[in-house]
């Protein structure tokens, strides 16, 4: 236990790895209350152990008078920590307002958080579930949330922001080093739910060439992978995976496994009594009712699901990723799977998501 | 020295409060403020016990990273949530707002003030049925359904989720007409029924704080009451106030929230601020040092309270102005407290210090109220509250300022008056031993989570990252141990009532005027109204090794004693 403890001091014992500029400061600002801290509990501590050891109770002593009150010297211990925390309180504000006031030449990235998992839009209009950031360079972040407050936090950056519905806050950052493998951990700060401790993101810093290799790789899946994959990737990374299992087991949400079988021959029963059944035909396709619940998931609810409430995903999931989404759920399917345009390398459903490849 | 009638510092009379009527009803309608004190004791008590075995729960979830008590990881985050949530409603609002006022203050209120009972007895009884009616309503909460929000109710998680709000915001909300009452009842008393002599500057210190907390109980639970309302109108009707998809602003309702629920702090603290004021000075037999300081300080601390919520709410997107002036005015909040401390160190300097069980949890209360203050210093500064906001940090702060000192203040009352409550003395060795297992307890559970914290642990998580193990297993044995120390506490006190030797009118030596009539107290008090004198004029009494107990000198030879 104690070495696991000491494995982790590699940088100190108090905070993490400081990897944008503003840790710095956090961290001289952090260090110093600590000093000041250390120093008034020692002398709390000591004087009281004096005064016990000193002045214990003997029998038969009657304690010598000593004054009840003393002005001069009452005032001195109001006017000392008066001044000390004025002083913490000015160092605590500089700080803040370097943080609060975002340089002009910053990098936009808007965050939309919901439950439970984070959607960053790029300035080119790509969508990723995780923070990529070119280093060096100032990055200002945009936040809101689709449903409950949740907040970005990021330990090695120490910075946090709510992310609030029906408001947009704003905070921004400049990571110092690279760390495009392991990644920094992103974590929501502000309680969300039943999954609000998964969710959980990294944040990738490149550097500058690699931040654009990366954005151009990411913006296009079309020509570089199958649609089947590309429907893996977008379950495993928009947050899919905390609500509907692949296994057939319920979790929060109706499992994928066979799903696609109740849809396209219209067994899918829904709160209200009716059966999908009945709206399936001109104008109205398996594939529209597919799309429609991931835009609109509040239009119609499956039976058994009232209650739960899911975001929606329009203007995050692109028109060109539902025939790939579909194609996945195709390939969950025992009866369909033949259907999904497997690539050569067949997934079936128990390998088809890479399993916590997106974190 | 003031001219006690003969006869209080007697052994106990044939009847007291305890004895003076029997049978079921002759308590539960009782009107007698310190049986309606006993009432809380065991109602209060039991919402420990369940808080606390809530507490267990989140602890033992916590050893592993992974889900620890149940191997559907879904539920298992559901019940994790539902644990920390309950935790942290029942320990805040039916115990630790209550339990210093309700219990402590009800018992020696009226006692130290000379009295007969408190100001409205009706209106006392009535305030224990309200915390009986909120706690059935938390009761009929666990018993549907549970619920999920955290204790805070934030909106619009609290708008939207299927668990019990309704019935657990109006628990909370007759909870609060209780705190409101007994608030009521404890100010009027205070400004009516002072003896002849009893000054303003010559009250009890425990009085200035329980005054202190009782304007903050009527001025910030009526807030809290009706945002609970608003909350409840926004679920069951619709009415778009906090939820932004009804065009509320989910921002307001922590404005509202944490208006009533930061000075909701200071009811926590300050009447344990009292009650280690007095024990400090009873056990350094001396004088308090610094009254007049101790005294402004709890309204110092009552009044800059209500001006802080917006420090809970650094990292919303409020401006960076507000932001700015809330961090000041946090820290001027610091500067009484500080106060307090070093006046407690100056009374214990040359004193003649008797380390009993009060003073060991007094102690206590200044070294883990030294940590929880002092931490609050990186919460208040705008930069480092940012990165430590809604992380174990915190988490652990608030344990030792509300767990820690609050509950440790509440059991030097216990011990303090224990004596006078029941009549009995306790076991001195096994109650001194508890303190100590309590308070390493205390440390072991909650000091690993200030570095987990610093580190980036966040809040309210059901699993978490490995490289927090450690610090949660620290913590988990932690919390064992002092779940170990307080039922030995608990022993202490059923051994004390069985088999505990008679206790004398004034063990201690104290001077406030509940140590001058019997223990047990008879039904009504005191005879005749006493004249209350220099309520810290401990010279007054002098040991008496026979009777283990202390008895007053020759008034003539008081009199002479030191001059100050």
């Amino acid at each position: 236990m104690i070495a696991s403890v000491l494995a982790q001091f590699g940088d100190s014992f108090w905070m993490p790895t400081d990897a944008s500029t503003y840790a710095f400061r956090v961290d001289r600002l952090f260090y110093f209350i600590l000093a000041i801290a250390t120093f008034f509990f020692a002398l709390i501590t000591v004087l009281m152990v004096l005064f016990v050891v000193r002045y214990r109770r003997r029998d038969g002593r009657i304690p010598a008078p000593s004054a009840s009150h003393n002005t001069a010297l009452e005032l001195t211990w109001t006017i000392i920590p008066a001044i000390l925390v004025v002083l913490i309180f000015v160092f605590g504000l500089k700080g803040y307002m370097d943080m609060a006031t975002p340089p002009a030449n910053a990098l936009d990235i808007t965050v939309t958080a919901f439950k439970w998992a984070w959607a960053f839009t790029y300035p080119n209009g790509h969508v990723d579930a995780n923070l990529h950031v070119p280093v060096d360079r100032p990055v200002r972040l945009t936040l809101t949330s689709q449903d409950v407050i949740h907040s970005l936090y990021i330990p090695a950056f120490r910075i946090k922001k709510d992310c609030v519905p029906g408001r947009f806050n704003r905070m921004w950052f400049e990571a110092t080093k690279v760390n495009d493998t392991e990644g920094y951990d992103l974590f929501c700060a502000e309680y969300c739910g039943t999954s609000h401790s998964a969710m959980v993101a990294k944040v990738y810093v490149h550097d500058a060439a690699g931040f654009q290799r990366w954005l151009e790789e990411a913006s296009r899946w079309e020509g570089r992978i199958a649609p089947v994959q590309r429907g893996a990737q977008l379950y495993e990374q928009r947050g899919c995976r905390q609500c509907h299992s692949i296994d057939g087991s319920r979790v929060i949400g109706p499992s994928f496994r066979n799903a696609w079988d109740e849809i396209v021959e219209g067994r899918r029963a829904f709160a209200d009594g009716r059966r999908l059944a009945d709206l399936l035909g001109e104008g109205y396709t398996a594939e529209d009712y597919v799309r429609e619940s991931i835009y609109e998931p509040g239009a119609r609810i499956v039976a058994g699901y009232a209650g739960v409430a899911m975001p929606g995903y329009r203007g995050q999931v692109r028109d060109n990723d539902i025939p790939a989404i579909i194609a996945w759920l195709k390939s969950l399917s025992d009866r369909y799977r033949s259907e999904a345009d497997l690539p050569a390398a067949a997934t079936s459903p128990a390998s088809a998501p890479d399993k916590g490849g997106a974190r | 020295m003031s001219a006690v009638a003969p006869g209080y510092a007697a052994p106990a009379p044939a009847e007291n409060y305890l004895t003076a009527a029997r049978g079921v009803l002759s308590w539960l309608l009782t009107l007698d403020h310190k049986r309606i004190a006993l009432l809380y004791l065991a109602a209060i008590l039991a919402s420990f016990l369940l808080g606390g075995v809530f507490a267990l729960l989140i602890r033992t979830e916590l050893i592993t990273p992974g889900p620890t008590l149940m191997a559907d990881a879904t539920k298992n985050r559901d019940f994790y949530n539902q644990m920390f949530t309950l935790h942290g409603a029942v320990m805040t609002f039916m115990f630790i707002i209550p339990a210093i006022p309700a219990i402590i203050g009800n018992f020696t209120l009226p006692l130290m003030l000379g009295a007969r009972d408190v100001a409205f007895p009706r209106l006392n009884l009535a305030s224990f049925y309200c915390w009986v009616g909120g706690g059935v309503f938390f009761v009929l909460v666990l018993l549907t359904g549970g619920l999920d929000t955290g204790w805070t109710f934030y909106t619009p998680y609290s708008t939207e989720t299927t668990t019990r709000v309704i019935p657990a915001t109006l628990g909370a909300f007759i909870l609060g007409f209780s705190s409101i009452l007994t608030g009521v009842n404890f100010i009027a008393s205070i400004h009516m029924l002072r003896p002849p002599g009893m000054t303003w500057f010559r009250m009890p210190l425990l009085l200035w704080a329980l005054y202190a907390t009782s304007i903050i109980q009527i001025l910030a639970t009526p807030v809290l009451a009706i945002t609970l309302l608003l909350l409840i109108a926004e679920r069951a009707l619709g009415v778009g106030i906090f939820d932004p998809k009804l065009g509320g602003d989910p921002i307001l309702y922590q404005h509202f929230f944490w208006f009533y629920s930061h000075p909701a702090v200071y009811i926590m603290i300050l009447p344990a601020m009292g009650v280690v004021s007095e024990v400090i000075a009873t056990f350094s037999r001396k004088h308090i040092f610094g009254y007049r300081f101790i005294a402004a300080s709890s309204i110092a601390i009552a009044l800059l309270g209500f001006l802080v919520w917006g420090h809970h709410m650094f990292s919303s997107g409020q401006s960076g102005m507000a932001n700015a002036i809330f961090s000041l005015l946090t820290f001027s909040v610091s500067i009484p407290s500080a106060i307090k401390v070093f006046n407690w160190l100056a009374t214990m300097y040359r004193g003649s210090i008797w380390l009993k069980t009060p003073m060991l949890y007094a102690l206590g209360f200044i070294l883990l109220f030294g940590i929880g203050g002092l931490t609050g210093l990186f919460l208040g500064a705008l930069a480092t509250d940012i990165h430590l906001h809604d992380t174990y940090f915190v988490f652990a702060h608030f344990h030792y300022v509300m767990m820690g000192s609050t509950l440790f203040a509440f059991l030097a009352a216990m011990h303090y008056w224990w004596p006078k409550m029941f009549g009995r003395m306790y076991s001195e060795f096994w109650a001194a031993s508890a303190a100590v297992l309590v308070f390493l307890g205390q440390n072991f559970t909650f000091f690993p989570l200030f570095v987990a914290g610093a580190r980036g642990m966040p809040r309210r998580y059901a699993e978490y990252k490995p490289e927090f193990a450690v610090y949660h297993q620290i913590s988990s044995l932690g919390s064992y141990l002092m779940a170990i120390g307080l039922f030995l506490v608990l022993a202490v006190w059923i051994h004390s009532l069985l088999r505990g030797r008679r206790a004398p009118a004034n063990p201690w030596g104290a001077n406030t005027l509940e140590w001058h009539c019997a223990s047990p107290p008879p039904h009504d008090n005191f005879a005749t109204t006493p004249a209350a004198g220099d309520p810290y004029d401990v010279e007054a009494w002098e040991y008496d090794p026979q009777t283990e107990s202390f008895v007053q000198r020759d008034p003539a030879v008081a009199t002479a004693g030191p001059a100050r």
